[in-house]
């Protein structure tokens, strides 16, 4: 099982902003570079864990944010 | 010393502003959106935070419509440059500003038609004047929401109320309201709002940029610059995403600091807080310049109708050489002459030889106001000195 998430984003201000919405959400957040694997617009991602993927995808529906994907690291 | 030059560049700042831009050249100083490491981070955290203050104070929902530039000055060329073609039309008024005429002025010569509204002689707008000027080949109109020569404030919900039925998209001028009156995007209809950090934000210098609406397409405007932005770095053309699309290089990053200070300060305060404030201090200030004999207060002379900034002459005694008299005299800064307005002197009557502008602030006082009056006063009975 995958103990971490990241959210890709497009743009570093999309990175901070997810972060400051998933603070509020009471998430494990962390601003991480990009995992060299994946392909993204931004050299920013946002790790969460994985077993908050779904929380962290509605916190961030409710305020909006539009993000890349969310890929389970490995 | 009694600074009065708020319209121009609002002093002295709250304290905290010139903490924080000394904190961040001293702690953080690193580049926004570049690089990823922790002081990259929190450079970005200060620029977000600041996207999202604007956002609430302009009440846009998406703080990423809050884009940076160098000033209000930068975002409407920005808009009139981007969004305006040859054979396009555009609409504005007879009180605009040089940051408005002079991009409108050269956009008319590579072929945009340009409408320009009168305005009654004490800075008002008729808004039916201006629906009459809409043509269906208009493609943008661009109002200031309050004159930086005499403080009249045009009715924005009025004019948005009627661009938004008819489709053209309205950019307002908010240099010299935004921190003051009441800007509210969403009920204003305001599509593109042009911003600047050091009037009443109480930022430094060099901040500023444009709020677009969340009902606006931004693909509608293409940005005029390109450059780096940290974002889709594998590709030569700029990203459509909001807000790199409009933010090619490094930023201003330590001024946007200090003007989160200053946002920061009025949301402690309140904004209508300080509104009240400048609008007593306007009355006063009114009110004690029309006592004086000789002297011609221009505008509506009502201070619930106008900003802070007020304008006068003086009868046998140029502009210039009041201020010249106010500075060493009396310690008073003001700004005489045409104020990079001439279309608004036009208007008001008052070209070529101008006004003074007097303009408090959020820390100028009644006392102040008692001793420029006083000071007015003197002048105007001879009391000048050579």
């Amino acid at each position: 099982m995958a103990e971490f998430a990241v959210i890709l984003v497009h743009t570093t201000s999309h990175a901070i902003q997810a972060e400051r919405v998933l603070k509020r959400a009471d998430l494990t957040v962390k601003l991480v570079p990009t995992p060299r694997h994946l392909s993204s617009d931004c050299g920013s991602a946002v790790r969460i864990l994985a077993g908050e993927q779904e929380a962290a995808q509605e916190a961030l529906t409710v305020v909006g944010l539009e993000i890349d994907r969310i890929e389970l690291l490995d | 010393m009694i600074y009065l030059d708020n319209a121009a560049t609002s002093w002295p700042k709250p304290p905290a502003v010139a903490d924080a831009v000394t904190r961040f050249l001293r702690d953080v100083g690193a580049s926004p959106g570049r690089s990823g490491h922790r002081l990259a981070n929190e450079a970005e955290r200060v620029r977000f935070d600041c996207r999202a203050a604007l956002a609430e104070l302009f009440n846009v929902r998406d703080p990423l419509r809050a884009v940076f530039m160098l000033n209000a000055t930068a975002a409407l060329n920005f808009v009139i440059h981007g969004l305006l073609e040859p054979g396009d039309h555009v609409v504005t008024t007879g009180m605009e500003h040089n940051a408005t005429m002079r991009p409108l002025r050269a956009a008319e010569k590579r072929g945009v038609e340009l409408s320009i509204v009168a305005c009654g002689p004490d800075g008002t707008l008729n808004v039916d004047q201006l629906r009459d000027r809409l043509r269906p080949t208009t493609r943008l109109c661009v109002v200031n929401h309050a004159s930086n020569v005499c403080g009249t404030i045009l009715p924005i919900r009025e004019i948005g109320a009627l661009t938004r039925a008819r489709g053209v998209p309205l950019l307002v001028d908010a240099a010299q309201t935004a921190g003051t009156l009441p800007i509210d995007m969403a009920a204003d209809q305001i599509d593109l709002l042009a911003f600047t950090g050091h009037k009443s934000l109480l930022g430094p210098t060099g901040t500023g940029g444009l709020a677009l609406a969340d009902e606006f397409d931004p693909a509608r405007l293409p940005p005029l610059m390109q450059g780096g932005t940290g974002s889709k770095s594998e590709h030569e053309t700029q990203p459509e995403v909001l807000p790199d699309k409009y933010e090619p290089g490094t930023p201003n990053i330590m001024g946007l600091a200090g003007l989160l200070a200053g946002l920061e300060y009025i949301n402690e305060h309140g904004r209508a807080a300080i509104r009240t404030h400048e609008e007593e201090l306007t009355a006063q200030l009114i009110d004690g310049l029309r006592r004086i004999a000789g002297v011609r207060v221009l505008g509506t002379l009502d201070a619930r109708r106008q900003t802070a900034a007020v304008s006068f002459t003086l009868a046998d005694m140029a502009p210039g050489q009041v201020a010249q008299q106010f500075d060493e005299h009396f310690g008073i800064m003001c700004r005489p002459g045409l104020h990079c307005a001439p279309r608004a002197h036009r208007t008001l009557g008052t070209l070529p030889a101008g006004t003074v502008r007097l303009a408090p602030g959020p820390f100028t006082t009644r006392e102040d106001i008692a001793q420029v009056c006083a000071a007015v006063a003197r002048l105007a009975a001879g009391g000048a000195h050579g």
